[in-house]
């Protein structure tokens, strides 16, 4: 707990120093911070841009210049989204950096993985720097995931240790997965010696050509291709062995089949370094919703079916799932708005994941408000390996999210930060809402 | 409806309307029918082709609705590639949106007209047992056909490679059943339906053409199965040799072109009906 690291000489603050301008005391909230096992009523001072001290009682009153009161509310590390699709740079017309990441403030998240399918692909040092540059204009702290390979071409590996020293914190070459086995092993191994994580899509995208939708009845009552369970699972198995071969860190995104989930399962009993994401719309819509031709039902991967979304439920209860990510894909509506096959893959979620999460995990399925934090904030800093993040130990970031889980309230995806509004969870009414979000100790989100 | 729009006689109902036929994709009797249909009553016909239009320029189907609607288009009839593009259509624009066919997903008018031929043949459509033979997968007539007949209390027997005619196949409405044997799949029909079979859609599938012949084609012999006064149909267009023998698609028990000749007073009924124009 905080106490341990406290220094040993501390002092009393002076009165000149009592009160630094750059503080904040978050007073009264339930403090939840699994990194630490932490689960008490606690004060949490944030001082220049850091986790300052973290108390009980009204000890650390008068120590900050402002202070927020918490009580009733949750106080956790700022949520971590490891799959973001930010479009910059070019594609600014679905989104920015400065909207996207203020999206990002709205839903809890202090800190996103932007995925390199940019325009140009993000595959440079060049580009990397500039998505991270201050005139981004971005609100949380931005960690870019570059490709995994040239242009994302699935030939050449790029410049991984050039790009790690740049700031890319993992590779991928998401929607345009890497298949070539040789290749594939070469990724993991040099992830391995970088102790960077390789991203897989995971989709064998010769089994899927032509799909818009799961492969199955629904898919044949409405007439659209589907994308077999398959061609994610063997994909996933695949990379599983060539991770055990390589010692290399393979973390599946966006995980949306029982059979993949399985084959993930085996890997983590064999010790094999692997790790997944499971996005809010898998764990609660099927392939069903699709209903009439929906295009913000359309994402890749497709909306599974019930056994599957069961599979996920259970695995996002007992552990086997790392980590919950929304693979937040803006689209404008003139993109979206066209025939469903045609209609590029992706919704929007920064906004909607922590209420869809509490809402269907806590309430529905009682899982308990730690768990959802280690898997929107804990584990997802671990598999980036983001020191001092994911956690409100003295001395980490002042990253912070305070919440109401109790809280009701309707989502109207037009008052969203984002540019983009493909979303199926417009006017849908949820439990759990962000009330701040805190980014180095400034706040980046207040709910009105 | 239909029938009394069978005499084919000009009825000018729809005098001073118009109707845009938007056609994405290549078809014959399904255009030439509704346009006579329409024709027949009096509208004012255009027909929109993509090439020959600002679709081409790269204009949505949404847009090219709504310009369509903006001319005074009163009912749009699409033709699409894509399974759903007319309810991506629907949904923007106030006028009735008509199905002519759209992707691998439904041919209602299709449907309708071949329950029409059939109750020509038959009593009623309830118990009547119709095998659809043929490539069920990518057909938007058998889904149709499937929803149609179901609903109206025939037993429908799917029969084809698991590739043309997946198991899932059998999901798509109450009591349908899926079979790889087609002699159980005729044994009794009172109706044997046939889908055209494309050759390319077999390339890189599990069955060749000579195979397909050899386990699915319907021949004279295998009609033997159904009764005695069961009707073959066809939606057409036909590949002779290839889903059923040459000499079949002429036999007395064929009803082929009294299926296409039904298209039109079908059609007609359709029109009035969207129109909600009382005959």
């Amino acid at each position: 707990m905080a106490k341990d690291s406290q220094p040993a000489t501390r002092r009393e603050p002076s009165p000149s120093e009592k009160a630094p301008p750059n503080s904040l005391l978050i007073r009264g909230g339930r403090v939840i911070d699994p990194a630490t096992n932490t689960d008490a009523e606690l004060d949490l001072l944030l001082r220049d841009g850091s986790v300052a001290e973290i108390a009980p009682g009204s000890k650390l009153i008068g120590h900050a210049a402002e202070t927020l009161d918490a009580r009733g509310l949750i106080v956790a590390p700022g949520f971590i989204d490891l799959h973001v699709h930010l479009r910059e740079p070019g594609q600014s017309h679905k989104e920015t950096i400065a909207t996207g990441t203020a999206a990002a403030g709205a839903g809890g998240f202090t800190s996103v993985c932007p995925m390199p399918n940019t325009s140009p692909v993000n595959d440079s040092v060049e580009t990397v720097t500039w998505m991270q540059q201050a005139a981004r204009g971005a609100v949380v702290n931005v960690f870019p995931i570059a490709a995994a390979t040239v242009g994302s071409n699935g030939e050449q590996l790029s410049d991984f240790y050039a790009l790690q020293r740049a700031g890319a914190v993992a590779f991928t070459d998401d929607g345009r997965p890497i298949l070539d086995d040789k290749l594939m092993r070469e990724a993991l191994s040099l992830g391995a010696r970088l102790k960077a994580p390789i991203v897989q899509h995971a989709e064998d995208t010769r089994m899927t050509a032509g799909a818009s939708m799961n492969d199955g009845p629904m898919a044949f009552r409405l007439g659209l291709r589907g994308m077999p369970v398959e061609a994610e699972s063997r994909i996933v198995e695949r990379d599983i062995e060539l991770a055990r071969a390589t010692q290399g860190h393979l973390h599946v995104a966006h995980l949306s089949t029982a059979a993949a989930l399985k084959a993930v399962r085996r890997g983590k009993k064999d010790r094999v370094r692997v790790t997944c994401e499971v996005t809010p719309h898998h764990f609660t819509l099927l392939d069903e919703n699709v209903g009439e031709y929906d295009s913000n039902y359309k994402m890749n991967p497709p909306l599974r079916s019930v056994a599957d979304r069961e599979a996920l439920l259970a695995a996002l209860a007992d552990g086997a799932i790392d980590a919950i990510a929304t693979d937040h894909a803006p689209h404008a509506e003139h993109e979206k708005q066209v025939e469903f096959d045609r209609a590029p893959f992706g919704i929007i979620g920064l906004e909607t994941a922590l209420a869809l999460t509490i809402t269907r995990l806590h309430c529905e399925k009682n899982i308990p408000l730690r768990r959802l934090i280690e898997l929107l904030s804990t584990n997802p800093a671990r598999i980036m390996n983001l020191r001092g993040r994911g956690t409100l130990a003295p001395g980490s970031h002042a990253d912070v999210v305070i919440f109401d889980p109790k809280k009701r309230w309707t989502y109207n995806a037009s008052e969203s930060l984002s540019k983009s509004r493909n979303t199926p969870f417009d006017g849908w009414t949820f439990t759990g809402k962000v009330m701040a979000t805190i980014v180095g100790g400034n706040f980046v989100y207040r709910s009105s | 409806m239909a029938k009394r729009f069978q005499r084919a006689r000009p009825r000018p109902l729809f005098k001073e309307k118009r109707v845009a036929l938007l056609f994405y994709e290549a078809s014959t009797r399904t255009r030439i029918s509704f346009e006579f249909a329409a024709k027949v009553l009096g509208a004012t016909t255009t027909i929109v082709h993509p090439t020959a239009s600002s679709v081409e320029k790269g204009e949505s189907l949404v847009d090219t609705g709504l310009t369509i609607r903006a001319l005074g288009a009163q009912v749009i009839i699409i033709r699409h590639p894509s399974s759903g593009a007319p309810h991506v259509l629907a949904r923007h624009v106030d006028v009735p949106v008509i199905n002519a066919g759209d992707g691998m997903h439904e041919h209602p008018s299709q449907a309708l007209l071949d329950a029409f031929t059939i109750l020509q043949h038959k009593k009623t459509l309830h118990g009547l047992r119709v095998a659809i033979v043929g490539d069920i997968y990518h057909s938007r007539v058998a889904r149709s056909e499937v929803h149609l007949l179901s609903r109206f209390g025939a037993k429908v027997m799917l029969c084809g490679p698991p590739e043309l005619a997946p198991d899932s196949a059998a999901t798509l409405a109450p009591g349908v059943q899926v079979t790889r044997n087609v002699g159980e799949a005729l044994r009794g029909a009172d109706v044997v339906m046939v889908l055209r079979i494309q050759k390319e859609r077999l390339a890189g599938k599990q069955i060749g053409v000579e195979q397909y012949i050899a386990q699915y084609q319907v021949t004279p012999e295998r009609l033997k199965f159904a009764k005695s006064d069961a009707i073959l149909m066809h939606p057409g267009p036909i590949i002779r040799g290839m889903e059923l023998t040459g000499e079949l698609a002429d036999a007395q028990q064929s009803v082929v072109l009294q299926q296409v000749a039904n298209g039109v007073p079908v059609r007609m009924a359709i029109l009035a009906r969207a129109l909600e124009i009382r005959v």
